[in-house]
């Protein structure tokens, strides 16, 4: 089934032309009410008169998640609040979230692109899907939510965390699609026995899985898991939300919804453009959004592009699942997490050295983070008690700094290793 | 009414007590008493030395973390029920005990005593007349 065949097998020239056509609108929009791209523009002396076809989008400015920082909360905004329905918000590096606004056009769009998605999979109005992303400042749950509801789905809105209850819902309400973070997938898989029950007591039969990179690997050991299929939802909440590609049966690549969302590759160095075939960033201009509309937002993950027809019949261009990045932005349980933040936590309390290392590991399917930070001498006590409260100290404040719970263990100073140039942070165990 | 304890930051690491007693030995430096208070991903070494300046420098400079602090020490009688007499004056008084050890020197029977409220047990100490014991006396 493809639910917009129009779009999803649009030909190459008339996707090129309706591309073009809504590049040249956006332009002129975020020229007209962004003064950030108005000033960043001008200093390129690029005019919204020089775009005229989709080819020009190689003489537009750049926008990294910096620029979104930086103009924060609402800056980016190119409509007034009085045109935004909602808000959504991640964490940030220095304590400032990365906002996100949609007017009801965006949510519009939203639930269209995610019912592609959905459909995709194999989801019709048939199914029971249960949304096990978070629900709230996160992007996972409603955006999913609003385009399960769009397909006709009946929706169970349970959101994150619990096994138990997670597990007895699957159960009892006879769910047949599981919307999820993989690894979140994997520890259901296996928490099944632990809590009474079998596969035969599911009636699981798809699972859209992301918010994550995960390995081709990991979704065949999905499917076999759950005895289900298993596809790769893609998405960022700075150019939407999920729902900015999905994997067909064929999984040769996902496709990007390109009448919204216009992917380029570029080099991670010189920011050239990359022909189709060759890894760099994905790159994606915002091309019908109106609440943030972002030219040319470098996502910082590698990828590669493919705009040869699918065997699925879809001619919408393919990108390589996501495996890397050129950056040390960590995904941790579906969260975002720059070491940075770390250091700026660390850095704000004083009340240890700047010296950590950070482990990543993979328990029971989920990941975990170890905080190793260096004494600082003067604040060593002689009771424990007194060790053990700053160290849940800093556990609190890295909480509720990056949302993300973080086992301290204090170490002495001088033992962590210094790295001469690029300092190493981050050490991650889990298996790729 | 007071002498000085080292506290020393210990990693749970094999043989790393060791090393810090090495260095004490190297420098000459007898250990009166000695305790570790452990959690489970790191301890805290206590000890009452001969010359804790002298260890305090000899352990910072091989990057050992250490500090130096004032802790209560009283002589008690080396008979039944004399310990339990003077905690029994603290919980009067109610001031918690965060930590203890006990040891002899020569004949006398020595208790180190860490509270949650170090003035009030000085006056409990001063009101009840416990003998307190001086550095010197530790030589």
């Amino acid at each position: 089934m493809i639910w917009n065949k129009d779009i999803e097998c649009m030909g190459r020239d008339a996707m090129r032309a309706l591309q073009s056509e809504r590049l040249i609108k956006l332009v002129q929009q975020v020229y007209a009410n962004v003064a950030f791209y108005r000033r960043r523009m001008d200093e390129m002396g690029v005019k919204p008169s020089d775009i005229q076809s989709i080819d020009d989008i190689v003489k537009l400015p750049f926008t990294y998640k910096t620029d979104l920082r930086d103009n924060y909360p609402f800056n980016l905004f190119a409509v007034p609040m009085k045109d935004i329905v909602r808000v959504h918000a991640s964490s940030g590096t220095t304590g400032k979230p990365t906002t996100v606004g949609y007017t009801k056009n965006d949510i519009e769009n939203w639930r269209e692109v995610l019912a592609r998605c959905l459909t995709m999979a194999g989801i019709s109005n048939e199914d029971v899907m249960q949304i096990s992303y978070g629900y709230g400042l996160f992007t996972g749950g409603l955006g999913v939510h609003y385009g399960a509801e769009n397909v006709g789905c009946a929706v169970i809105p349970i959101s994150g965390g619990n096994t138990r209850r997670q597990l007895q819902l699957m159960s009892d309400f006879g769910s047949t699609v599981l919307a999820c973070t993989p690894s979140y997938a994997l520890h259901l898989a296996d928490a099944l026995a632990e809590y009474g029950y079998s596969l035969a007591d599911m009636k699981l039969k798809i699972g859209v899985f992301g918010a994550e990179p995960w390995t081709e690997n990991m979704r065949l050991e999905l499917e076999k898991k759950w005895g289900i299929k298993a596809y790769d939802i893609y998405g960022l909440s700075e150019i939407m939300g999920p729902g900015v590609a999905n994997d067909c049966e064929a999984h040769t690549g996902l496709h990007v919804h390109e009448d919204h969302f216009y992917p380029e590759i570029v080099h991670p160095d010189s920011k050239l453009p990359l022909a189709d075939g060759t890894e760099g960033e994905l790159v994606f201009t915002t091309l019908t959004k109106e609440g943030i509309p972002l030219l040319r937002y470098n996502t910082r993950d590698l990828s590669t592009l493919t705009r040869d027809t699918c065997e699925c019949g879809r001619t919408l261009v393919r990108m390589k699942k996501i495996t890397g990045r050129s950056d040390d932005m960590l995904i941790i349980r579906g969260v975002n997490l720059f070491p940075s933040q770390i250091e700026h936590v660390l850095l704000e309390m004083g009340e240890t050295s700047a010296h950590y290392m950070l482990y990543v590991d993979n328990v029971n399917n989920l990941d975990t983070l170890e905080l190793q930070v260096e004494m600082d001498e003067t604040k060593l006590t002689d009771t424990i008690r007194e060790l053990q409260d700053l160290s849940k100290k800093i556990s609190h404040a890295l909480n509720s700094a990056i949302g993300l719970s973080v086992k301290v263990t204090l170490v002495e100073p001088k033992t962590i290793a210094r790295s001469e140039g690029k300092a190493v942070r981050v050490v991650d165990r889990r298996k790729k | 009414m007071t002498i000085r304890q080292l506290s020393v930051f210990l990693e749970n690491k094999t043989g790393h007590l060791n090393q810090i007693l090495s260095v004490l030995a190297k420098n000459n430096i007898n250990i009166i008493a000695l305790t570790v208070a452990d959690s489970s991903d790191y301890g805290i070494l206590r000890a009452i030395v001969s010359d804790p300046e002298k260890a305090l420098e000899a352990l910072r400079s091989e990057q050992f973390t250490v500090r130096v602090h004032d802790i209560l020490s009283l002589e008690m009688d080396a008979a039944p029920g004399s310990m339990s007499h003077i905690l029994d004056l603290f919980t009067a008084a109610d001031i918690c005990i965060e930590y203890v050890y006990a040891f002899s020197f020569g004949s006398k029977s020595i208790l180190i005593i860490r509270t949650d409220n170090c003035d009030k047990a000085v006056e409990v100490i001063k009101a009840n007349g416990l003998k307190s014991i001086r550095e010197a006396e530790l030589r």
